[in-house]
């Protein structure tokens, strides 16, 4: 077996036991559901399949004894109970931990394996305890047998009743139809008279067949091709993979029997009159022969059932791509839109009519394409939001704490890449939530509040950013304590006047931790401060709220994306920078008097709010004068307005981020670069950086 | 000639800084480009002239005069990009170097290359691979993986603690 097949069913396991992971934590919470049943089922089903076909025969074994359990339940043989779902979590983990262990050194537990079956055997009531022995070479349910056009055909073949005569046999010709896909044949036999007068020579039967195949109507008129002269042979094509066969209701009998020419209309509607089955009447009433409505049955039975199928193969078609090809697709998107700014820049300056109208239907075009591909990458926030919902789980049980997690908003799309880096931090956020914020469920009692502790975690759009939040009903942050510790660690002078939120970003400084005791959960590496700098790498920003003994919201705002920003190009001298418009709030003019009358001081006064502000010609050492009136872009950084003065503002400018490379790693104060419509490159402001670098400017000299 | 790691015949594209006559290695030689506006990076030593438009991709500039310890390369019709695909840190990553001219594409046997001289070449003897002659004239061959290794490039770090 490939090497390549055994990654992509260990793509799909991974995939299952995910969706497996949800169904069963769904299924605690509403354990008659027999539809979630019926996908832990599914799930199970599958992974043991295709386990078995591609040589995983530990995963498919054990799955299989987890399996036969949830058929217990799915026949009703079995109750939902709170141990069933905590050891199928666990054998969930182990099969996890077995596909793992297949391409490492690292060797799942097989006792662990054995202790989680042994236990649920033991959920087994006695009388349904006789399972059956593993069979690992079980076939896939659902994958693997979709054909690309499938089609379902009606053939009747009667012969002439001299077909004999040729020494022709019928049945082989039936059997090579079998070998062409799933096959219903229904013989004709009311014409057959009494023994005494059959002559053995005379054919007096004729077929019906319904067959299913992807082998097209040319492969079955091959079969009769010897045949065709001396029998009736009609084939119809009555249902095709790609027909309206959304629905698995098929034709009703009347309609079959119509279209064949067997029943006319009239007599249907006669017959229906009377409140009995069908069938019987239609036999009944001598309308129509026993053998033509079995026929027409099975036809419909057989139809049912191949939609049904397909529905199910349906269903999950999607396109699996690796995400390297996607970052490519991403990065000729982003070339294009630059050269697209080229030629929209070019054909202003031109003032051809002919050529602006081309230009502008490829700007249309070009932001519809970035958009679409954008959202190839969008996937929906909602699937590591059910990973969290195991975590709090676990966690809340480890430390005796009753919590429930909450979501709303799981439908929030953000870019893959997003998401993934967005994991750790969560994982993070959400433990110290449980940790430290949400109280024994005694101690909660004590403050009047239920037992049970609710984290919430939601996402929301608004404009380009995703807001996510995770709100705890907790004790809150206590800001004593975070001042001494603050004091302490020499973050903060003792004197310092700090509003409270600059005193709850302490918490996102290195080293930082109040709590006074390091439990299980808490000091694993991953620190707050880790929290801060991958929202810095997403560009994101963190903001802290907290109520004393009524909860903690710690406020995410991340960008959609990370390859293209919506930027404000500016220009010093001849340089120009782009500043992301996310981040600024207004341009004001800085003019010549205005700034020597702060004597010296960068200090501007915006409609009686004082703004500090920086020049970037004295950061970035640009040579020559400013201009008599310079521009001050207001940005927000980290919850204070700063000003970036610059020679003059361009405007808007959709920007395209290229990385400086390896050799621009340690410039500080520019995270990226993009290129003009001119062909030139701007470099991207880090705002952040530049803020902080100027801080420690300004400590140095006082 | 083992002292140079050089054994087989080699092409080599010639290039001058000032009257010197310099050679690199032509598998790393991606294409030559004229000299186009050049975008400064703030706060990056005098030798990272900047950034280029490289067809969409951005590429960093080194000046080689300032990287040599002579003056400033002026703009000239005959000024140009060498752009170069070096090894850093076991990536490749392409790099371009600014260049007074280009001259041509030769071919240097083993025995036409001698290991540098220790002293004399007011050079780093690290960056030099070896001498070249040709038609009596020497042709320094450079190192340009080493030139271009991170080291060199972190130098970043110390000229912006000269800036004012």
């Amino acid at each position: 077996m490939s090497e390549n097949h055994r990654q992509t069913y260990k793509e799909e396991a991974a995939e299952l036991l995910t969706e497996l992971e949800s169904s069963l934590l769904e299924l605690e919470e509403t354990p008659d559901n027999m539809e979630v049943v019926g996908r832990v089922f599914r799930a199970m089903h599958t992974i043991k399949g295709s386990g078995a076909m591609f040589g995983f025969d530990d995963i498919a074994a054990f799955t299989h004894e987890v399996e036969t359990v949830f058929d217990l339940v799915r026949n009703g043989k079995l109750l939902v109970s709170k141990e069933l779902v905590d050891l199928t979590l666990r054998a969930r983990d182990y099969i996890r931990e077995l596909l793992d262990a297949s391409d490492s050194s690292l060797k799942a537990d097989p006792a662990v394996g054995q202790e989680i079956i042994a236990g649920l055997k033991r959920l087994v009531p006695a009388a349904a305890s006789t399972v059956a022995p593993a069979s690992p070479k079980a076939p896939a349910a659902g994958g693997g047998d979709a054909r690309d056009t499938e089609a379902t055909y009606r053939i009747r073949f009667k012969p002439s009743p001299e077909l004999f005569v040729t020494g022709t046999n019928p049945l082989p010709l039936l059997n090579e139809l079998r070998d062409l896909g799933k096959c219903h044949v229904i013989a004709h036999t009311d014409t057959i008279p009494m023994l005494g007068e059959i002559d053995p020579e005379v054919c007096f039967t004729f077929w019906d067949i319904i067959l299913t195949t992807n082998k097209g109507v040319n492969a079955i008129r091959d079969v009769f091709i010897f045949v065709e002269d001396s029998a009736e042979l009609k084939i119809d094509l009555i249902d095709e993979s790609w027909g309206a066969g959304a629905a698995s209701e098929y034709k009703r009998l009347g309609d079959i029997l119509i279209e064949r020419g067997d029943v006319r209309p009239e007599d249907i509607e006669r017959v229906l009159g009377k409140q009995k089955r069908l069938g019987e009447l239609l036999v009944d009433e001598g309308v129509a022969a026993q053998s033509l409505i079995s026929s027409a049955l099975a036809e419909q039975r057989h139809v049912k059932e191949v939609r049904e199928k397909r529905q199910t193969v349906e269903s999950a078609a999607s396109v699996r791509v690796p995400s390297e090809r996607l970052d490519s697709l991403v990065n000729l998107v982003g070339e294009l839109v630059t050269v697209q700014a080229r030629l929209s820049q070019t054909s202003a300056r031109r003032n051809d009519a002919e050529l602006v109208s081309i230009a502008e239907e490829v700007e249309r075009l070009t932001s519809e394409l970035r958009d679409k591909t954008m959202g190839i990458r969008m996937l929906q926030i909602g699937t590591s939001f059910s990973k969290f919902k195991r975590l709090v789980r676990d966690l809340s049980k480890e430390l005796g704490k009753e919590i429930e997690l909450t979501t709303s908003g799981a439908e929030t799309e953000l870019d893959k890449t997003v998401i993934d880096k967005l994991n750790d931090p969560l994982v993070h956020l959400i433990r110290n939530c449980i940790d430290h914020g949400i109280e024994l469920p005694e101690e909660r009692e004590g403050a009047g509040k239920p037992r049970a502790g609710n984290v919430h975690l939601s996402a929301m759009h608004s404009g380009a950013h995703v807001l996510i939040d995770i709100a705890d009903d907790g004790r809150g942050l206590d800001a004593g304590a975070i001042r001494a510790k603050g004091i302490e660690k020499g973050l903060i002078a003792p004197d310092a006047t700090l509003s409270e939120k600059e005193l709850f970003s302490l918490i996102l400084a290195p080293g930082f931790s109040t709590a006074k005791t390091v439990t299980n959960v808490s000091g694993r590496g991953v620190g707050m401060d880790v929290v801060k700098r991958t929202l810095d790498e997403l560009r994101g920003a963190i903001e802290i709220s907290s109520w004393k003994g009524q909860g903690s919201t710690i406020s995410l705002k991340l960008p959609l994306t990370l390859a293209i920003i919506e930027g404000l190009l500016v220009r010093i001298r001849d340089d120009f920078f782009v500043l992301p418009l996310s981040a600024v709030e207004e341009c004001v003019e800085l003019t010549a008097r205005d700034s020597g009358m702060a004597q010296g001081r960068n200090i501007a006064n915006v409609r009686g709010q004082i703004v500090p502000y920086i020049r970037l010609r004295e950061q970035f050492t640009i040579d020559g004068t400013a201009p008599e009136i310079e521009q001050i872009v207001i940005v927000r950084v980290d919850g204070n307005r700063v000003g970036f003065v610059v020679d003059s503002v361009i405007g808007e400018h959709q920007t395209v981020i290229k990385n400086l490379g390896r050799a621009f790693r340690q410039v500080e104060g520019i995270s990226g670069a993009t290129i003009l419509g001119d062909g030139t490159v701007a470099l991207i402001l880090d705002t952040a950086h530049l803020v902080n670098a100027a801080t420690m400017q300004e400590k140095e000299l006082i | 000639m083992s002292v140079t790691g050089i054994v087989e015949t080699t092409q080599y594209l010639t290039f001058k800084l000032g009257d010197e006559v310099f050679a690199v290695d032509i598998s790393k030689v991606r294409e030559v480009l004229d000299f186009t506006s050049v975008t400064k990076v703030p706060r990056t030593p005098d030798f990272m002239r900047g950034v280029i438009n490289l067809r969409g991709s951005v590429v960093p500039v080194v000046d080689m005069r300032l990287k040599f310890g002579m003056s400033q390369t002026e703009k000239t019709v005959n000024t140009c990009i060498i752009i170069v695909e070096v090894t850093l840190e076991n990536e490749t990553t392409v790099l371009g170097a600014l260049a007074d001219s280009v001259q041509e594409v030769i071919d240097l046997e083993p025995e036409q290359i001698e290991p540098a001289p220790r002293i004399g070449t007011r050079l780093r003897t690290e960056f030099i691979r070896g001498m070249g002659k040709k038609d009596d004239h020497f042709i320094i061959i450079l190192d340009i993986d080493r030139i271009f290794s991170s080291e060199e490039l972190a130098m970043v770090q110390d000229a912006k603690e000269s800036t004012p």
